[in-house]
């Protein structure tokens, strides 16, 4: 993983909040780079600013100050409508509580992101069915989302992130809601995913060890600052 | 997004909270509805009087008179200006107004009040000359029996008035004859040779009793097509020629007969110039005009009875639309709820690369949808509402023993023009909700539960 070209660069990104007359400093001055390829996991206690961090790479949130470069572009400058489309077609997204729409069958949340990157619709069935092979769950395909366990959903939630080829895959939390051993499978699968597409993978956790198994570096969070950068062995870097 | 795929999710939403929705555009179809129905009885009256109006012939007639035809009725006398000769009203001024533009047929006013016999009993009436073109004018719509068969026919059509006076049972006077009395006008030889229509009644005439028997071929509900010019009801109608051949004194014998002078020409008092519609008689009076003519029409009352129309389809309108008002308030209240509903769901569109613009079309989608079935349901719950108010009047007017009508129109720039309304007013009341789902922070939305 060469240095010299990362996947997302963080240069003293900053996000404050008002509220009231207190300012409160979510992140504070950040700066960060990730690989090409690297997983890398965000650690820290509640209220550390690591989600925010997150929100603020997938183009979610603005920084109030400093800049974030996602393979050479700075998303921080970015107009709503590109950022909407890097959204769309740089980074995919899975969530703690897993995001999937109830009322749609797995087939038609995980077409949600195609039709919004309008893939032609005679391309899409195959790129369900591709998505959904890859985390194993094609014999669901007309199920809705309530129908599934917690690790099944989170799988269908890998799949959609992943429909449209994104660079980067930001999770936030993705084993929060399951159980240890689901939890463990689901990073298996990330991991998996990672060496055979070789995407850049961000991950927002409290699970040291699971952290410490699955990523290539951690981060550790605290009052928005960046405390430290390591590798999964514990070797500060 | 793609407008088929962003149609889609909206027809999936709105199917999602069926009941909410339905409920909804069934509000919008009464807000169409009440506005159809408001205005198809606003163009259905319209349509029924310029009918009534147009059937009467006050206006697309214009009534011809000599320059000087008044002259001596209590106006100073007029100095004739030797360069410019007074125009006799005669057979060569009736046919170049025949050949004038949008010129329908031109006819003297024949009406004259007389004696009618019918099994042996006497009848007093009015009896009218009716032109041929009567027969497509609408005034014979629904009547008994038929036509005249041809013009210069001696048969006759009654009113239905009189028909009862007749007989009890008016439609077993059909084929059956009556005895016209009437008096024939015989000139009297005139020592008066000038061409001065005013003059050319100066010889007199002598009265003689006459008779003709009339073949009663139909029987009509209102008196048809009065015109500009005529007076009196009559009751017993016959064809013009029939008319004009019995030369019967008149009321006003110097003014409105067809009559032999002096002369060797037909000269007329009056003629009625008929126009194929309203619109015409304007270009058609002046023309008259310019031939040297006197020329009247009920032009300016056609216009104020347009004028009065259209601020009572504007105040109807204005009530309609006040149901339709409510119905947005309606819509307004639906999405800003489905904006709650769908926060989440909106964050997720949002964080999966969804654009402020997609969300806000997405909402849009839906309000126009509503709208246009609401629109649909509205034209036709509009149209039933026209039909049954048509009806209910209809059935009044029939205890009544009157003829029905049609009091609802919607014609298809109605239907259109409601379709078009409705969805552009729901499209409206989707501004807000639309543009407050699209301005939603996706970091909040995706955290809300």
């Amino acid at each position: 993983m060469p240095p010299t070209d990362p996947a997302i660069q963080l240069d003293r990104v900053s996000r404050h909040y008002t509220m009231g007359e207190t300012s409160v400093r979510a992140v504070n001055e950040v700066t960060l780079s990730v690989a090409n390829n690297e997983f890398l996991a965000l650690l820290g206690s509640s209220g550390s600013g690591k989600s925010t961090l997150l929100n603020l790479i997938a183009g979610l949130d603005r920084p109030t100050s400093g800049a974030i470069f996602a393979h050479g572009q700075n998303i921080a400058s970015l107009t709503p409508l590109d950022l909407a489309r890097y959204r769309c077609h740089t980074i995919g997204m899975i969530f703690q509580s897993f995001n999937l729409l109830p009322r749609m069958t797995l087939e038609e949340n995980i077409e949600l992101p195609l039709r919004l990157a309008e893939v032609p619709r005679a391309d899409r069935p195959a790129r369900v069915r591709e998505a959904l092979e890859r985390v194993r769950l094609t014999h669901r395909l007309g199920h809705r989302p309530t129908e599934l366990s917690g690790g099944e959903q989170q799988r269908v939630a890998i799949a959609r992130a992943l429909v449209n080829r994104p660079k980067i895959l930001l999770a936030d939390e993705p084993t929060g809601n399951l159980d240890s051993s689901t939890g463990e499978a689901i990073l298996t699968l990330l991991r998996e995913l990672q060496s055979q597409l070789g995407m850049t993978i961000v991950m927002v956790t409290h699970e040291r060890p699971l952290a410490e198994q699955f990523a290539d570096r951690l981060a550790t969070m605290g009052d928005g600052k960046l405390f430290s950068t390591a590798t999964s062995k514990g070797l500060p870097q | 997004m793609k407008p088929r795929d962003l149609t889609d999710l909206a027809l999936r939403n709105l199917r999602e909270s069926i009941l909410r929705n339905a409920l909804t555009t069934l509000g919008v179809a009464v807000g169409v509805a009440s506005l159809v129905a408001m205005l198809s009885l606003g163009v259905g009256l319209q349509q029924l009087a310029a009918k009534r109006l147009s059937q009467s012939g006050l206006f697309d007639t214009v009534l011809v008179t000599p320059k000087n035809a008044f002259r001596g009725m209590g106006r100073p006398q007029r100095e004739p200006d030797p360069d410019k000769p007074i125009r006799i009203l005669d057979d060569d001024a009736r046919k170049e107004m025949e050949k004038l533009p949008n010129v329908i047929e031109v006819y003297p006013q024949i009406r004259f009040f007389t004696e009618v016999r019918f099994n042996n009993k006497p009848f007093a009436t009015v009896v009218a000359g009716m032109p041929d073109s009567s027969r497509n004018s609408g005034s014979f719509d629904g009547m008994q029996g038929n036509f005249f068969s041809s013009t210069t026919a001696n048969e006759a059509i009654l009113q239905i008035e009189f028909a009862k006076d007749l007989s009890d049972k008016p439609s077993s006077l059909i084929g059956q004859d009556l005895l016209l009395r009437y008096a024939e006008r015989q000139t009297l030889p005139s020592s008066t040779t000038n061409n001065d229509p005013a003059d050319a009644s100066a010889g007199g005439f002598s009265v003689v009793p006459k008779e003709l028997r009339l073949k009663i071929v139909g029987i009509v509900e209102t008196e048809p097509a009065a015109g500009y010019g005529g007076y009196g009801n009559a009751r017993l109608l016959i064809p013009l020629q029939t008319a004009s051949t019995l030369r019967a004194a008149q009321v006003n014998d110097l003014r409105d007969i067809v009559r032999d002078s002096t002369s060797a020409k037909t000269t007329y008092a009056s003629l009625s110039v008929r126009a194929k519609s309203p619109s015409q008689v304007d270009a058609l009076e002046t023309s008259i005009k310019k031939m040297g003519f006197n020329a009247f029409s009920l032009l300016d009352a056609s216009k104020s009875l347009r004028t009065f129309f259209t601020v009572f389809d504007s105040l109807l309108g204005i009530f309609g639309c006040l149901a339709l008002a409510v119905a947005t308030l309606g819509i307004v209240n639906t999405l800003v709820m489905a904006i709650l509903e769908r926060r989440r769901e909106i964050g997720v569109l949002k964080a999966l690369g969804a654009a402020d613009s997609d969300v806000q079309q997405l909402f849009f989608i839906e309000a126009g949808v509503m709208g246009f079935f609401g629109g649909i349901f509205g034209v036709l719950f509009g149209w039933l509402l026209g039909r049954t108010v048509t009806f209910g009047t209809n059935v009044y007017l029939a205890r009544q023993n009157l003829n029905p009508i049609e009091l609802s129109s919607v014609p298809w720039w109605l239907v259109v023009s409601a379709l078009v309304f409705g969805v552009l007013v729901s499209l409206a009341a989707g501004l807000y909700p639309a543009s407050r789902a699209a301005k939603l922070n996706p970091v909040d939305a995706l955290r809300y539960e």
